[in-house]
């Protein structure tokens, strides 16, 4: 069920950069009389990562979920891969190709790498009537993920055992098992070491290099910087900033976020 | 970017687990199922009668009539949940079976007149089908376990009711119930099919108690289950952690509702067995049973915080138990010595596991 895929990606063309994988129409939401989401507009490359920054009520995690399928916008659109798309359950935004790594990773610890990276699309093979998981088959293929991602974690390694970077590896790993084509990550490098957060960075750019285009929810200032093509500040539900990470600074982005600065 | 591995990965920094730290070796029931050898060395020496033949036969039996219900308990364990009404549910499943073969194998009782009729001499009960009364009155028990099961499961997976609590009630429901259906008496398995109905639970099978084989096809079929279907895969990974399950697009409440299902089920089948080898079904039988159950399985490994277990570990907490129990009795030790020695195991043998993952 789980289509086989090359390691390597074709090279991305100028033109596919110009299509948008995600594009975000005007899109709004209120709970009662709470405006949580006012009028936002984005558009996302195949490729591109984009810094998602703003201060704890800013607005972010409404519209990670409303993209991944958690609620409906009140207003607007969703465009995904040039077509516009509704989604009413999480699994609806998985079947076209959108993943979320989640800040507490969602990860069953008492379970192997491999039968993380396959939990609920298990591969099997069927004896007669009956079809049995293809432990083979998952721990090469998760091996191979976690090659792509040049990650030292090994298959059929428990997660309880491993570190905060290990752990990211399987998680992203899934995205790559179902050939997302946009990962939205959700502080990856909250509470891990430093050379974890390195180790992270570098998944992220591998992501990227494979085509997939990443929203990165941090509140680290120098994670964004590190990998971001660009960043986009929410503030009161509204988007403030979306400058490309060359044309800004870490203290214009902290006073849009603090609203010292209205826009840019 | 293609990513052609430059070199295959290295891991300078991390060794391979050595084959006793891992697996089998590394858990709890490991340690217990050495504990056990150790505790049939020991009772090799202390009695000259522990390894013959009729009391190893009798050790098989003892413990397989608590061990089946223990595999269903362990699965529901595995999950995360518990169910506290297994010792109800081996009483009105084993009473409804014999009651319903009771009903259906007196001539003039209603329904009765399709399954047998009187013989010339007007006395005599003949089976109209042989077999059909033992196989429909089983059914019945089981098919109350299975709607105890199901209501289990929804209050605890869609009403999202905590299984403690849901599974004492319901403890006191069918337990209550059992007394309602039969007035507080005991109910016998009679009529043609009660031979088979015998045979079947308490015979003797190549040597070996019927019950006892039974155990050990169900708990191979188990192992199969958790360790090589997606069912099995799926819940481990409830009782590791429910929220990435859901998360990942597992049917999280249909898994729950068939754990618990499966589990009151095992439960009545276990019921059904040891009324045929007490020979009825007495409105307090197997009471607190649930007690020694969970307990066997908690001794063989599984954990009450989920995630963990199997039906090796269920199956060696039990025959702990009835060795330890046998062996007093053979020991001439006084038995009221049996209960707290079991708590004393109970709380040994998670306190093992606990110093050993502080040393691992």
């Amino acid at each position: 069920m789980v289509t086989s895929q090359a390691a390597g990606q074709p090279a991305l063309d100028k033109s596919a950069l110009n299509q948008p994988v995600l594009e975000l129409k005007g899109i709004g939401k209120e709970f009662g009389a709470i405006r949580a989401l006012h009028d936002v507009d984005l558009r996302v490359a195949p490729g591109e990562v984009v810094g998602l920054m703003g201060d704890n009520g800013a607005g972010k995690s409404t519209l990670v979920k409303i993209i991944a399928g958690n609620f409906p916008p009140s207003h607007g659109e969703i465009r995904f891969d040039g077509r516009t798309v509704h989604f009413a359950r999480p699994i609806d935004a998985r079947a076209v190709g959108i993943e979320v790594v989640y800040q507490d990773l969602a990860l069953a610890d008492n379970l192997t790498a491999a039968a993380n990276v396959f939990l609920g699309r298990e591969l099997k093979r069927k004896f007669g009537p009956f079809a049995l998981l293809d432990h083979k088959a998952m721990a090469a293929r998760a091996l191979e993920l976690f090659g792509e991602l040049r990650s030292e974690t090994r298959p059929h390694d428990l997660v309880r055992q491993m570190s905060g970077g290990q752990r990211q590896a399987v998680a992203i790993a899934r995205t790559r098992l179902s050939n997302a084509k946009l990962v939205m990550m959700d502080e990856p490098t909250a509470a891990i070491s430093v050379r974890q957060v390195e180790q992270v960075l570098g998944l992220i750019h591998r992501l990227k290099e494979q085509g997939v285009a990443v929203m990165l929810i941090s509140h680290r200032m120098p994670d964004v910087f590190a990998v971001c093509d660009r960043v986009v500040v929410m503030r009161r539900g509204e988007k403030r900033a979306d400058k490309a990470i060359g044309d800004t600074s870490p203290e214009e982005v902290t006073s849009l976020i603090t609203g010292a600065k209205e826009a840019a | 970017m293609a990513t052609p591995l430059e070199s295959p990965i290295t891991f300078s920094n991390v060794g391979k687990a050595r084959w006793w730290q891992s697996g089998l070796f590394a858990s709890q029931t490991g340690y217990v199922l050495l504990a056990l050898a150790v505790l049939f060395v020991v009772m090799n020496f202390a009695s000259p009668y522990f390894f013959t033949q009729g009391n190893m036969q009798n050790v098989a039996k003892n413990f397989s009539f608590i061990a089946i219900a223990t595999l269903g308990v362990t699965l529901v364990i595995i999950i995360g949940g518990i169910d506290l009404s297994v010792g109800s549910m081996m009483c009105f499943s084993a009473m409804i079976t014999s009651m319903v073969m009771t009903q259906l194998s007196t001539p003039g009782a209603p329904g009765a007149e399709w399954f047998v009729h009187l013989a010339d001499d007007g006395k005599t009960v003949i089976a109209n089908l042989p077999g059909l009364i033992l196989l429909i009155s089983v059914l019945a028990g089981l098919g109350v376990a299975l709607i105890v099961g199901l209501v289990n499961g929804f209050c605890i997976a869609v009403l999202g009711l905590s299984p403690f609590v849901t599974t004492l009630g319901m403890l006191s429901i069918v337990r209550g119930l059992g007394y309602v259906v039969s007035n507080g008496r005991g109910s016998f398995p009679g009529g043609p099919d009660a031979d088979y109905f015998y045979a079947l639970t308490s015979g003797v099978v190549f040597g070996m108690p019927a019950p006892f084989i039974y155990l050990v096809v169900l708990a191979v079929a188990m192992a199969v289950v958790l360790h090589h279907t997606g069912f099995g895969r799926h819940v481990f990974a409830i009782g590791g952690n429910e929220k990435a399950a859901a998360l990942t697009g597992i049917p999280v409440v249909r898994v729950k509702i068939e754990v618990y299902v499966i589990c009151a089920l095992a439960a009545g089948l276990q019921g059904i067995i040891v009324s045929g080898w007490l020979g009825s079904a007495p409105a307090n039988m197997a009471t607190s049973y649930e007690l020694n159950v969970i307990a066997a399985a908690v001794i063989g490994g599984a954990n009450l915080a989920g995630g963990i277990g199997g039906p090796l570990g269920a199956i060696v907490g039990c025959m702990l138990l009835e060795v330890i129990r046998n062996g007093l009795v053979l020991a001439q030790v006084n038995s009221y010595w049996q209960q707290a020695l079991v708590g004393v195991i109970i709380i040994a043998a998670v306190l093992v596991d606990r110093v050993r993952s502080r040393m691992a």
